[in-house]
C-alpha cells in the first residue's frame, strides 16, 4: 500500500513537472529574446536615424545618442534590465519584487512607442520613409522584439519582505532616486521641441507604469516612509538644485510658475481633499493675495503710495485673503454640496469682474480696471534684490531662480501645514465632516466652524502664493484669475490638478500641477485643442483611475475593493469627493 | 437587575438625580404630530428601553433628545441643565448616540473613527496642530491611548488600522458604540443596536451594553427585538403613534394589553372560530395557485 501511494505521487509529480519545465524553458527563451531586443534597441541609438538635421534633436550622428535617441536608450535599457531581473540575475532581483512580466509589457510598450513615434514623426515631418537611415529601421525592428513580453506568463506575486539593508545603503538609495527623479523632471522642463516632449511623455509614462507594476515604487515608498527626515531633505535638496542646472531663465520661469500652480493646488487640496468642500472659485483667493501685494508694492500704478517690505506684504496678502475667506465662507458654508460649488463659482467670477470695474469709471479707482497693475517692482529682502542675478557657489543664478527658491520655501510651508493639519484633531474632523456630516456633528464636531477653518486656511495659503506671484509676473490683471482658461492657474485647472493627481495627498496635486502646466506650455501647437484634450483626459482618468494618479491608501481601498459585499452603501462615496486624508508627508 | 423600578407608575424615577429628563416633548412637522407630549426620565445607572411599532416616533424622539431636531414644545434636560438644541453641544454636554442605519466614517480607519469621538474631550485647534508643541503631543497620545482602550473593550483592537467600511456588519455596530463612548458620555442613546444581528451577536451586544452600564453610564435604547429588550432593560416605555402608552418594568409592559394591541392589532370579537381559519386557509391556497408557480411576485413587479 505504502509503496503504491508513493509511486502514485511520484507519477503525478513527474507528469506535472514535465510541462512546468517546458513552460519555464519557454519563458527563459522569451526573456532572453526580450533582453536581446532591449540591448539591440540601446545599440541602435548609437546609429544615425535620419539624413538631415532638420528633424529636431539632430539624430544624424553615429557614435552617440541625441534627443529622442536618449529617451530610447533609457527605455531600451530598462527593458533589458527587467528582462535580466526576471531571468534571476543576481543583484537585479530587487528591481521587480512584485513580478516582472506585467512590468516588462509596459516597458516594452514604452520602448516600442518611443521608437515608433520617433520614426513616424521623422517620416511624416520630413516627408516619407526615405528620410530614415538604416539605424532608424534597426531601432524600429529591435524595439518591436521586446513586445514578446505579452507572451510571457503572468508572474505577479505578493512582494516578499524586503531584505534588510544597512540604513546608510537605504539612505543612499533614497538620495540616488531623488537625484534621478529630479534629473528626469529637469530633462522634461528643459526639452526644447514638442517632438522631444511627446517622446519624453511616452517614455516616462510607460517607465513609471512599469516600475509601479514591478512593485519597485511600493518598495521605494516603504523606504521613504522609514526615513521620513532623509526623504524630506532629499526632496527639498533635489528641488532646490534645479536653478543651478539652468543656464538661462527661460525654463526657470516655467519652474516658478509650476511651483506657484502646485502650491495653490495643494492649498485647494485642504479644502477639497480633506474637508470635501467643492470650491470652484479658489483662484480668486490667489488673486486677492496678488492684488493686495501689488497695491502695497509701491508700483506707480497702485492706488496706494506705499511700499511695504516683503514680509509685511506677504502678511498683508495672507491676512486679506483670510478675511475674504471668512467673509465668503461664513454665509456659504451653511450650504452643502452642489450649492456651495455654485456659490463659490459665483464668487470667483465676482472677484474678477469687480477687479475690472474698480477703474475709476464704473467704481472707485483702485485696481486700474482691465489694465491691471503693471510695473510691480522686484522683491527686495535685506538688500538682496530678487530682480538681479547673483552668483552662488560660482554658478550664476538669474532673477527667476531667486523667485524659484522663494516659492519653494512657500511650498514647503504649505506642505508642512497640509500634512500637520491633516493628521491632527482638526484634520480628522475635516475628514469626518466630509464622510458624514450628520454623524460628525453627533460626535460633537461643530461642522460650520470646522469647515470655516478649512476654507479660511485654504484662502490664506492661496493668498500667500498670490503675493509672490504678483512679483514674479510683475503685473496683475483681472483676466489672470478666471474660472477656466488656457493658462493655469485658473479654478478649473486647480481643481483638475487636485483630482488628476489624487485628492488628499501631498504629492498628487504636485504631480497634477506639474503635468497640467508643462503639457500646455510645451505643446504649443495644441493650443486650440487643449481644453478638448484636457476634458478627454479627465474622463479617461475617472473611468480607469478614479482615485487619481497618486492614490492615498484609503482611496485605493475605496475604489478598488469590490469584494466587500456587506460594506455599507457605496452611495456615500458617490459624491466624487470621497477620498481620504493623507498621513504620509510625501 | 435593578429592582427599585418595579412600580408601574408613569414617569417613576429610579434615583434622586435623573440623568435625562424629558418633559412634554412634542414634535410637529407641519400638521403631522410625530411625538406628542412625551415624558421620560432615565436615572443614573439605568437601562431604559423604548419600544413601539414602526413609525411610532421613536427615532424622532431620539433626534429631539440629541438636538438634531428642535422639539416644538417641551424640555429636555441632562443632569439638571437644559440641553442646547445643537447636536454637537448635546454631545459636549455628555449625551452620545448611535444611529439606526450605521453612520460610521466609512473611509477612515477604525482607530480614527474612535478618535473622532474624542473630539469634544480634546481642544487642540489648528494652531497647536501646526506648531506641534508638547501639549499637542500629550493630548494626541492620551486620545490614542483612550481610543485603543475602547477598541480593546469592544474587541476590535486588532483591527485598528482597517478601514471601517470593510468591517463586518456586527463589528460596525460595535465600533459605532465605541465611537460614541469615546466622548465620555453620561448617557448613551442606542438606536436599534441589534438590528440585523443574529442571535449570538445579539447576545454579545447584550453583554456589551451591561458592561457599559457597569461603567456608570445610563443607557436609553430603542429596539424591536422584544427578548433582547426585556432581558436588558430596567424599565421599558412603549411609544405608539407619538404618544407614550405605558411605562414600567419589562414584565408589566409585556403583559399590558394595550401594547399587545398596538403591535398585533385588537382581536376580533371573540376568538376566531374553526370556520374562519378554514376560510383563510382556503383563500391562501387559492391565491397561491392563482399567481402560478413560475412567476414570483418580484418577477411580476419587474
Amino acid at each position: 500500500m505504502i509503496r503504491m501511494t508513493t509511486d502514485l505521487s511520484k507519477d503525478t509529480k513527474d507528469t506535472s513537472a514535465a510541462p512546468a519545465a517546458d513552460r519555464s524553458s519557454r519563458t527563459t527563451a522569451l526573456l532572453r529574446l526580450i533582453a536581446a531586443g532591449g540591448l539591440a534597441t540601446v545599440v541602435s541609438t548609437f546609429l544615425a536615424w535620419t539624413y538631415t538635421s532638420e528633424f529636431p534633436g539632430d539624430l544624424t550622428v553615429y557614435g552617440y545618442p541625441a534627443g529622442l535617441q536618449v529617451l530610447t536608450l533609457v527605455a531600451g535599457a530598462l527593458v533589458a534590465l527587467y528582462a535580466l531581473a526576471a531571468l534571476g540575475l543576481k543583484g537585479l532581483r530587487g528591481l521587480a519584487p512584485a513580478g516582472a512580466a506585467k512590468a516588462l509589457r509596459l516597458l516594452a510598450l514604452g520602448a516600442f512607442g518611443t521608437v515608433w513615434y520617433t520614426v513616424l514623426a521623422i517620416a511624416v515631418q520630413l516627408g516619407g520613409l526615405v528620410n530614415l537611415e538604416p539605424g532608424g529601421f534597426v531601432a524600429a525592428a529591435a524595439s518591436a522584439v521586446p513586445l514578446a513580453a505579452f507572451l510571457l506568463p503572468d508572474d505577479t506575486r505578493q512582494a516578499p519582505r524586503a531584505r534588510e539593508l544597512p540604513s546608510w545603503a537605504e539612505i543612499l538609495i533614497i538620495v540616488a532616486v531623488f537625484g534621478i527623479g529630479m534629473y528626469a523632471i529637469t530633462y522634461g522642463i528643459d526639452t526644447e521641441d514638442p517632438e522631444l516632449f511627446i517622446g519624453y511623455l511616452i517614455t516616462a509614462g510607460f517607465a513609471v507604469g512599469g516600475l509601479i507594476r514591478a512593485g519597485a515604487i511600493a518598495r521605494l515608498s516603504a523606504l521613504t516612509a522609514k526615513h521620513r527626515q532623509v526623504t524630506v531633505v532629499a526632496a527639498f535638496a533635489a528641488a532646490a538644485a534645479f536653478p543651478f542646472t539652468q543656464n538661462t531663465d527661460t525654463y526657470t520661469l516655467i519652474a516658478v510658475n509650476i511651483l506657484i500652480f502646485a502650491t495653490v493646488a495643494l492649498g485647494l487640496n485642504i479644502v477639497v481633499g480633506l474637508a470635501g468642500l467643492l470650491d470652484l472659485g479658489y483662484v480668486a483667493f490667489l488673486g486677492v493675495g496678488a492684488y493686495t501685494a501689488a497695491l502695497v508694492s509701491g508700483s506707480t500704478a497702485s492706488a496706494f503710495d506705499v511700499r511695504f517690505p516683503f514680509w509685511a506684504s506677504v502678511l498683508t496678502g495672507a491676512v486679506v485673503s483670510l478675511i475674504f475667506g471668512v467673509v465668503i465662507g461664513a454665509p456659504t458654508l451653511r450650504l452643502r454640496g452642489d450649492y456651495l460649488a455654485i456659490v463659490t463659482l459665483g464668487f470667483g467670477e465676482i472677484f474678477r469682474i469687480a477687479m475690472g470695474n474698480l477703474d475709476g469709471v464704473s467704481g472707485p479707482r483702485v485696481t486700474n480696471g482691465p489694465n491691471g497693475i503693471p510695473n510691480i517692482p522686484d522683491l527686495e529682502f535685506f538688500g538682496y534684490d530678487f530682480g538681479e542675478s547673483h552668483t552662488v557657489l560660482g554658478i550664476e543664478l538669474g532673477s527667476y531662480a531667486n523667485y524659484y527658491l522663494l516659492m519653494l520655501l512657500a511650498m514647503v510651508l504649505v506642505v508642512v501645514v497640509f500634512s500637520r493639519a491633516g493628521s491632527s484633531r482638526i484634520g480628522r474632523a475635516w475628514v469626518a465632516i466630509r464622510e458624514d456630516e450628520t454623524a460628525a456633528t453627533a460626535m460633537g464636531i461643530n461642522g460650520f466652524r470646522v469647515k470655516l477653518i478649512a476654507f479660511a486656511l485654504g484662502a490664506t495659503l492661496a493668498g500667500l502664493a498670490g503675493t509672490v506671484q504678483a512679483h514674479v509676473q510683475h503685473t496683475v490683471v483681472p483676466e489672470m484669475y478666471q474660472f477656466a482658461g488656457p493658462v493655469p492657474p485658473n479654478s478649473a485647472f486647480l481643481l483638475a490638478a487636485v483630482i488628476l493627481g489624487g485628492m488628499g495627498t501631498v504629492s498628487g496635486p504636485l504631480l497634477g500641477a506639474t503635468l497640467l502646466y508643462m503639457i500646455p506650455a510645451k505643446l504649443q501647437f495644441l493650443q486650440d485643442y487643449q481644453l478638448l484634450g484636457f476634458g478627454i483626459a479627465l474622463i479617461l482618468l475617472m473611468r480607469f483611475r478614479p482615485e487619481g494618479l497618486i492614490a492615498n491608501r484609503r482611496a485605493q481601498l475605496e475604489y478598488h475593493e469590490s469584494d466587500q459585499s456587506d460594506a455599507p452603501d457605496k452611495g456615500l462615496s458617490g459624491s466624487g469627493v470621497g477620498v481620504g486624508v493623507t498621513k504620509a508627508g510625501a | 437587575m435593578n429592582t427599585m423600578t418595579t412600580t408601574t407608575t408613569i414617569g417613576g424615577t429610579a434615583s434622586a438625580v435623573p440623568v435625562l429628563e424629558a418633559t412634554g416633548v412634542t414634535m410637529r412637522f407641519g400638521g403631522l404630530v410625530a411625538v406628542r407630549s412625551v415624558d421620560l426620565t432615565v436615572g443614573a445607572g439605568e437601562i431604559v428601553g423604548l419600544i413601539g411599532p414602526n413609525g411610532a416616533g421613536k427615532t424622532t424622539f431620539f433626534n429631539c433628545l440629541t438636538g438634531l431636531y428642535v422639539p416644538t414644545e417641551g424640555r429636555v434636560s441632562y443632569r439638571g441643565g437644559v440641553l442646547p438644541p445643537k447636536p454637537h453641544l448635546v454631545t459636549r454636554a455628555g449625551v452620545a448616540r448611535t444611529f439606526q442605519n450605521i453612520r460610521l466614517f466609512p473611509n477612515m480607519t477604525v482607530l480614527e473613527n474612535v478618535l473622532v469621538g474624542r473630539h469634544t474631550r480634546t481642544k487642540e485647534g489648528l494652531w497647536s496642530a501646526l506648531v506641534r508643541g508638547p501639549g499637542f503631543k500629550r493630548a494626541e497620545a492620551t486620545s490614542h491611548e483612550r481610543a485603543m482602550e475602547l477598541l480593546e473593550f469592544i474587541g476590535l483592537a486588532h483591527k485598528a488600522d482597517h478601514l471601517s467600511r470593510n468591517l463586518p456588519y456586527g463589528e460596525q455596530r460595535k465600533l459605532e458604540i465605541a465611537r460614541a463612548l469615546a466622548s465620555d458620555p453620561g448617557l448613551l442613546l442606542l438606536d436599534e443596536p441589534t438590528a440585523g444581528m443574529n442571535p449570538q451577536e445579539t447576545r454579545a451586544a447584550e453583554e456589551l451594553i451591561f458592561a457599559i452600564r457597569d461603567q456608570g453610564i445610563a443607557i436609553l435604547v430603542i429596539e424591536h427585538d422584544m427578548r433582547f429588550i426585556f432581558n436588558l432593560c430596567d424599565r421599558v416605555a412603549c411609544l405608539v403613534q407619538g404618544e407614550k402608552l405605558v411605562e414600567g418594568t419589562p414584565e408589566a409592559v409585556q403583559g399590558d394589553e394595550r401594547v399587545v394591541a398596538a403591535y398585533l392589532g385588537t382581536p376580533f370579537e371573540g376568538a376566531p372560530g374553526a370556520e374562519e381559519v378554514a376560510e383563510v386557509e382556503a383563500a391562501e391556497a387559492h391565491s397561491a395557485t392563482g399567481t402560478g408557480g413560475t412567476t414570483s411576485p418580484e418577477g411580476e413587479a419587474q
